[in-house]
């Protein structure tokens, strides 16, 4: 446990220190890199929450990034950029979405519920493609950054960033104490042993549909911090290739662990902007990658250092 | 206190069970057993709610639960354990059974205070393994268990949901001599405060620990006796040592 | 809108819904009989698209070139199965579902290396081509009508050889007990590619067929594979029978919902929201029928797992 706070400390300064070195190396191109990375990985951590903790292998979960980064793309359509509403709608949205379709969902399990998120978030894609009026097929540029009166200006990059770390600390360490509480307690117990869990006397559906809404809105979050991020917002953001690279920023980091999802996202991002470096046509290369990444690193990278939480 | 009418399941042509009455009285040990393939899991199941069945109803305590859930029985105080070891591999034995203790602990919807450090809940627990004699392996993760301390935590994990009936599915599966005479041990110590159906196939366990015995050949039941008056039955030994018997 | 139309929106239905089951049983059986979640199956259907189109450039034979298609497909599925999926079988799904994925991004990059991320020019021989006379003055594609029938005679040629002959036997055997098959001597590896290969040359065929009605470009599969888990999902997973009913359904609706949902709402809102919201719902519609589908039967309609 001491260790784990050491490294995660080591860690957070670390990333503290990379704005100030870079700009003092001239690269400041880095700030914008790490700190997209930074974002990535709060919706990695949302979804370990449900797949790596819970289980469910929601492959839909690039669902809640669209919808936060809608949010505020739609607030600012017309005309409202204050930053505490834009967070509120999409906290707010991503939850009720997720509520509408983890009711249907979670009451399957296995290769339907892979399925069936798929299906819903293509579906809310095809509707972000549908909507001309929001740039349809093409996007829509954010009008404005969210504004926090007073508090920050999302404008500063380097503020930006920070404030982006500050978040994805926050949700590691609330990861942290949910994963541990009786909630998390159940819900890792129904990954466990389903059949045990019923004969103790607990119905996993109640707990696993709450962990799937907490993390739909985690990650709507991401979005909202993402569309300030690129200041465009795209339908592709929910395609369903952003749900894989999402779930591959999980396993490769390694499930059920707080660390897992930041590493797995550094990894899997740094590795693709290395090979996008190399070829225009680096997802050849990526692809049989990621393939080899499965067969043979069972554990992930967090598995090298510590062994999972169950 | 557990009453089953008719009970009858089939799966296919097999008629898994095939019209089975019957009554365990509070506070009895009542075995079940009968040969390879009678159905007595099928029977377990159906008693637990796992499986539907397709006539018959089951009493528990007064009230008719042929159509509940296997969690809302597991809260009405029918626990049970399984024959093939069912716990929680990457928790250690007193999360197991603190789990089973915070299942019955009312809702779990509390996310912030670590249920690990949780008086409520490891106080009861540390309690219950010390029962079933785990208070030295309590910090052992459950897959890491002998095979016997395994069974032994299935029986501890059931205890832990403070049940009016225990169903324990050959809780010896398995065990070694030493083993075994530990478990009976264990359960012998608990006939005085639980009712137990227990379905078993050790001879030994069965004619010390049960109050009594009935017999399930083919999905029937086709003798429900005292223990002497079992080992003495025709239709029993014909059942289990062929014609000649 | 006349009935002409929509008979005609009702053909185009069937036509699309035969080629989701074409790939929806592919799936299916893979899954039924092996466990194995395939989400590279959309990339053997680009796969035939494109060798089908290259094929029948080069020789400037259509038939050639769909059975160069087909052949082609099998051999590239076949050859996926031995290398990549056979480490699979034993994972559990969420590897199944991300080394698959790995494989879409290989194939779709690997077909814009070779060919380039422009939509490929699909040609159909002069006797496909053209209109056949309906009832009632109306006329239907040709090339769509032999779509349909050629998958309705795939449809009947697959009940009979998984009801009929040794082979289906022992796929539904395998699909209900793996280790048992093979106990009884039946090499399960051979089994297991020959079945892959089927479920390949299944999706192969789709893929060429819908080349000339559809873009041949890289991605293509993908677009088609989601719908055709929505057929899965209605239709109950493992149930070939399911995969059937589901995609003429799946198929049907989505057909005549992009055909006449946004003119039926005009008739009941003002017609500039039904401008927006017509290709909107229209686009959602399936996916609230697996919804619906789903809130009464959990496994789907045919589901024997």
């Amino acid at each position: 446990m001491r260790t784990r706070l050491i490294l995660w400390g080591i860690a957070a300064l670390l990333l503290m220190a990379l704005p100030p070195l870079v700009i003092a190396l001239g690269q400041p191109y880095y700030v914008d890199l790490v700190r997209r990375i930074l974002i990535l990985a709060i919706a990695a951590i949302s979804l370990n929450l449900i797949l790596g903790y819970g289980g469910l292998l929601s492959f839909g979960h690039a669902a809640y990034l669209g919808i936060g980064a809608y949010a505020v793309g739609i607030l600012g359509f017309y005309g409202i950029s204050n930053g505490w509403i834009h967070l509120l709608v999409a906290i707010g949205a991503s939850a009720l979405v997720a509520a509408a379709i983890g009711a249907v969902s979670i009451r399957t399990s296995g290769i339907y519920f892979i399925m069936i998120t798929l299906a819903f978030t293509q579906m809310l894609y095809y509707l972000g493609i549908s909507l001309d009026v929001y740039g349809g097929d093409d996007g829509m540029r954010l009008r404005s950054k969210s504004q926090f009166a007073g508090l920050v200006d999302l404008r500063d990059p380097v503020a930006f960033y920070y404030v982006a770390l500050g978040v994805m600390l926050l949700f590691v360490f609330l990861t942290y104490r949910i994963v541990n509480s009786r909630f998390g307690m159940l819900l890792r117990a129904a990954k466990s042993n389903e059949a045990r869990s019923r004969a103790i006397g607990f119905s996993p559906y109640p707990y696993r549909l709450a962990a799937f809404i907490i993390a739909g809105a985690m990650c709507g979050v991401a979005g909202a911090l993402y569309a300030n991020h690129t200041n465009y917002i795209t339908p592709g953001l929910m395609a369903w290739h952003q749900s894989g690279e999402m779930m591959f920023m999980v396993i490769l980091g390694g499930i059920a662990s707080t660390a897992g999802p930041v590493l797995g996202t550094f990894a899997l991002l740094l590795i693709e902007e290395l090979l996008k470096g190399w070829t225009e046509h680096w997802q050849v290369i990526l692809g049989p990658l990621l393939v080899l990444s499965v067969v043979f690193f069972r554990r992930g990278l967090a598995g090298i250092f510590f062994k999972p939480d169950a | 206190m557990l009453e089953v009418k008719g009970l009858c399941k089939s799966f296919g042509a097999l008629r898994a069970s095939d019209g089975i009455d019957f009554h365990v009285a509070e506070g009895e040990t009542h075995a079940l057993i009968g040969p390879n393939g009678a159905g007595k899991t099928t029977f377990i199941s159906q008693l637990a709610g796992n499986l539907r069945p397709d006539a018959g109803r089951i009493r528990f305590a007064g009230e008719d639960i042929t159509a509940l859930s296997a969690p809302k029985r597991s809260r009405k105080g029918l626990a049970r354990s399984f024959q093939i070891t069912s716990v929680y591999p990457g928790f250690t034995a007193l999360e197991n059974v603190a789990l089973a203790v915070q299942a019955r602990s009312g809702h779990s919807f509390r996310f912030w205070r670590d249920a690990r450090s949780d008086p409520a809940l490891t106080g009861p627990a540390r309690q219950v393994l010390e029962e079933v004699g785990l208070k030295e392996r309590m910090n052992v993760l459950a897959g890491n268990l002998a095979h016997g301390e395994q069974r032994q935590l299935e029986v501890a994990m059931a205890l832990a949901t403070r049940p009016r009936l225990l169903l324990l599915d050959e809780p010896m599966a398995g065990m070694g001599i030493d083993e075994s005479q530990h478990m009976i041990g264990l359960l012998a110590s608990l006939k005085r405060r639980q009712t137990i159906v227990l379905v078993e196939h050790d001879m030994d366990a069965v004619f010390r620990l049960a109050d009594r015995i009935s017999v399930l050949v083919y999905g029937r039941v086709i003798a429900s006796d005292s223990p002497e008056k079992i080992k003495m039955n025709q239709e029993v030994r014909r059942a289990y040592l062929g014609e000649d018997a | 809108m006349s009935w002409a139309l929509a008979f005609e929106q009702l053909l185009n239905g069937l036509q699309y819904g035969v080629m989701l089951f074409l790939m929806a049983a592919g799936l299916t059986l893979v899954f039924g009989i092996m466990n194995l979640v395939n989400l590279a199956h959309g990339s053997l259907y680009m796969v035939g698209a494109y060798l089908a189109a290259a094929a029948t450039q080069w020789t400037g034979n259509y038939l050639l070139g769909v059975a160069l298609g087909l052949a082609g497909t099998l051999v590239v599925g076949m050859a996926v199965e031995v290398t990549a999926l056979r480490t699979l079988y034993e994972r559990d799904h969420l590897d199944q579902v991300l080394a698959t994925f790995g494989l879409i991004l290989f194939f779709n990059e690997l077909i814009a290396i070779v060919w380039g991320r422009a939509p490929l020019y699909s040609s159909l021989p002069p006797w496909l081509q053209g209109h056949i006379k309906l009832f009632a003055g109306s006329t239907y594609p040709v090339y769509r009508a032999a779509v349909i029938v050629v998958g309705l005679l795939v449809a009947a040629l697959l009940w009979y050889v998984v009801t009929r002959t040794r082979l289906g036997m022992l796929i539904r055997a395998g699909a209900s007990n793996r280790t048992m098959v093979g106990a009884l001597g039946v090499n399960i590896k051979l089994l297991y590619t020959v079945v892959f290969g089927c479920g390949a040359a299944l999706a192969g065929l789709a893929g060429l067929m819908a080349g000339p009605i559809y873009a041949v470009q890289p991605g293509m599969g993908e677009l088609i594979l989601i719908q055709v888990f929505v057929v899965i999902v209605i239709g109950g997973i493992g149930s070939i029978r399911g995969a059937l009913v589901g995609a003429i359904i799946v198929g049907v609706v989505d057909t005549l919902g992009r055909a006449f949902l946004k003119p039926l709402l005009g008739t009941m809102i003002p017609p500039t929201a039904a401008e927006a919201a017509g290709p909107a719902l229209a686009s959602m519609l399936i996916y609230l029928l697996m919804a619906v589908v789903l809130a009464v039967r959990p496994a789907g309609l045919f589901a024997n797992r």
